[in-house]
């Protein structure tokens, strides 16, 4: 029912490259929100990986252009991981690095949730779950229309998918074959609250999520679905590109993925959503991402 | 004297968007499943490649709407007011006026007419509601003429419009030689003794019953709002100084429409008492139209009988 994208060579180099700037947004991530006291954690931390292959390798976009009409879109439907994506659109150059310091604050063009009114280069504005799907069918139905040769990416969390409109999207979606559009779920198993597992104090996403629930799903409303270990930079960029060859279908990406990756004590808990660090976390983050500790303590105030 | 029956704006709706399409590429019709009540079915046969056909999920259409905006196209939405506006309110807020997406909310079925479909279709709060929203337009035209005016303003306003358009055949207020300007009110009647202020196919009931007024001596001015936001200020104030009284009369809920647009505006620019006719705060019920305005007190009698109360009460 799923593919898997058949191994293919990416230049070491290249592949060194992308790992470097995944990690690099993290650190952004994890420094950002401790500089704001507010944000999350958590979502974007799980998505940095995809991020860093889809703003560094996939899409083809132009930061000294941002409004350029043929570019590839981008829509980051779970808008509450807004830190990740502003973290590798500085990083690619749409904006000064320094400016992450903004972050939530008034009058940044860097909004707790995007505001593609106030930051070129970000294709909509999201915050409200399940929405960006949406706002994807119709970019891609509008280049279609337009006769345009670019796709349209959408990240959703595993757990926004359980609002309806994402259903109605997808059946939407796939009536009008839109081969130029691929959905990524950014796959943690962790959402905000969710349901107490058996195992309390943990939490759960789904009650009960049945194993391939999400990939059963995508596939029965007529999408071709694909999987992907999510933090697999490698098989991300293999992935994204056997996406990017039309079958007459949009494509789903199912990417498996640890929420809170690359902070240790974040790592698949689901309390770091969102949470306020304290000195010790952010130098024991800083440690975990490989940052000097020195410097962590120092950034820590 | 009565006027005269004009036709059913939703078949102008139909019809001014097929025309329009013909020399603008960019207009696109997103429709759920209603496109042979909302007369959408007139612009499918002549442009099927740009009738969206969404399905029966408003909430995804209004989004794609938004998405398909960027891309330089111009939405016109087909579907029921209480589904366009209401059922996806949160996509209308979020991803069509927080970012000034050029979508046109459209469809028809506003107010009390919906067929005797009754409560869940018929929608009388629609005006407070998307008056209430940051950035978005909202016009109420009176007839066919005029809305197929607003239609043809509306493409050349970049941003979001929400449209309210009616599924029934409305009196015909004004002529072909009418220009719609956006954010003006139209004075339609000039009179001295009290100002009767209205929008939509209400106008027109008013302008009857302001007929029936003069019969008893009632000298009434009548003015007409097509333009509910932005609000025409100078001219609300205007008009309430010629008489100093103020009535407004509309086909929606008095609470947050246009009675409290007007009341909120005298009260700050030129404290004149206002009273409002309208639905009082209740859900409506299915009927005949002409059941409808009569029990709703919009009929030209009923309205006329309580202006004259309302005067007799100073
Ligand atoms: C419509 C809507 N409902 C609720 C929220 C509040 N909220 C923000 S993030 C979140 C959990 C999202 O979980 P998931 O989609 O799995 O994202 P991730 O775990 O990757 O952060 C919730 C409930 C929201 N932003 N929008």
């Amino acid at each position: 029912m799923s593919e898997i994208a058949a191994p293919a060579a990416l230049e070491p180099a290249e592949l060194e490259r992308l790992r470097e700037i995944a990690r690099r947004i993290r650190v952004e991530i994890v420094r950002t929100v401790d500089h704001a006291r507010a944000g999350h954690l958590g979502g974007p931390l799980s998505a940095a990986d995809m991020l860093a292959v889809l703003y560094f390798h996939t899409l083809r976009i132009r930061p000294d252009e941002p409004d350029w009409p043929d570019r590839d879109r981008l829509i980051l439907s779970k808008g509450h991981s807004s830190v990740g994506l502003y973290a590798a659109m500085a990083l690619r150059g749409y904006f000064p690095l320094e400016e992450m310091a903004t972050f939530d604050a008034v009058g940044s063009r860097l909004q707790g949730h995007p505001d593609m009114l106030r930051l070129p280069g970000l294709d909509m504005s999201t915050g409200s779950l399940g929405m960006g799907i949406s706002a994807g069918v119709g970019m891609a139905l509008g280049a279609r229309l337009g006769g345009r040769d670019l796709r349209t990416y959408v990240i959703l969390g595993d757990g926004e998918c359980q609002e309806g409109e994402v259903w109605e999207a997808a059946m939407v979606g796939a009536r009008y074959r839109l081969d130029n559009l691929v959905a990524i779920v950014d796959h943690n198993r962790l959402q905000q609250f969710g349901w107490v597992a058996s195992a309390a104090p943990e939490r759960i996403p789904h009650p009960p999520e049945a194993p391939g629930e999400l990939v059963a799903k995508w596939s029965a409303f007529g999408w071709r679905v694909m999987e992907v270990d999510g933090h697999d930079i490698a098989a991300l960029v293999r992935t994204f590109e056997a996406a990017a060859r039309p079958d007459g279908r949009p494509v789903a990406v199912i990417a498996h993925t640890t929420k809170g990756k690359g902070v240790s004590f974040m790592e698949n808990r689901y309390y770091w959503h969102t949470r306020a660090i304290t000195p010790e976390d952010f130098a024991q983050a800083m440690r975990d991402l490989g940052e000097d500790a020195p410097d962590a303590v120092e950034g820590a105030r | 004297m009565t006027l005269p029956m004009g036709r059913a704006q939703r078949e102008i709706f139909g019809e001014t968007l097929t025309e329009m399409a013909r020399t603008d590429p960019r207009i696109v019709v997103l429709d759920a499943d209603l496109g042979s009540s909302t007369k959408g079915d007139i612009f499918e046969k002549a442009h099927p490649e740009r009738y969206l056909q969404m399905g029966i999920a408003e909430q995804n259409m209004l989004g794609v709407a938004a998405g398909i905006s960027t891309m330089g196209f111009v939405p016109y939405i087909s579907t029921f007011v209480s589904f366009a506006v209401v059922r996806p309110l949160d996509q209308v807020r979020v991803l069509i006026a927080q970012t000034m997406a050029n979508v046109k909310i459209t469809g028809g079925y506003a107010g009390l007419f919906t067929g005797q479909a009754g409560k869940t279709h018929q929608i009388v709060d629609d005006v407070s509601i998307m008056r209430a929203m940051p950035n978005m337009v909202v016009v109420s035209p009176c007839d066919d003429t005029e809305a197929r005016e607003v239609l043809r303003w509306s493409i050349t306003y970049d941003g979001p419009v929400y449209i309210r358009l009616m599924r029934d055949a409305t009196q015909r207020l004004f002529d072909d030689g009418y220009a719609f300007r956006f954010g003006e009110v139209v004075t339609v009647r000039e009179g001295r003794d009290v100002t009767l202020v209205s929008t939509g196919a209400q106008t027109a009931r008013v302008v009857d019953a302001a007929d029936i007024l003069a019969a008893d001596g009632i000298d009434a001015h009548v003015i007409h709002v097509p333009t509910i936001k932005p609000l025409d200020v100078d001219a609300i104030v205007a008009a309430a100084e010629r008489t100093g009284e103020v009535i407004t009369i509309e086909e929606h809920s008095i609470i947050g429409g246009l009675g409290g647009a007007v009341a909120e505006t005298l009260s700050e620019r030129r404290p004149t008492r206002v009273r409002r006719i309208g639905l009082p705060d209740i859900f409506t019920e299915s009927g005949t139209n002409a059941a409808l305005l009569d029990l709703y007190g919009l009929s030209a009698p009923r309205v006329a009988e309580q202006v004259s109360a309302l005067l007799r009460r100073a």
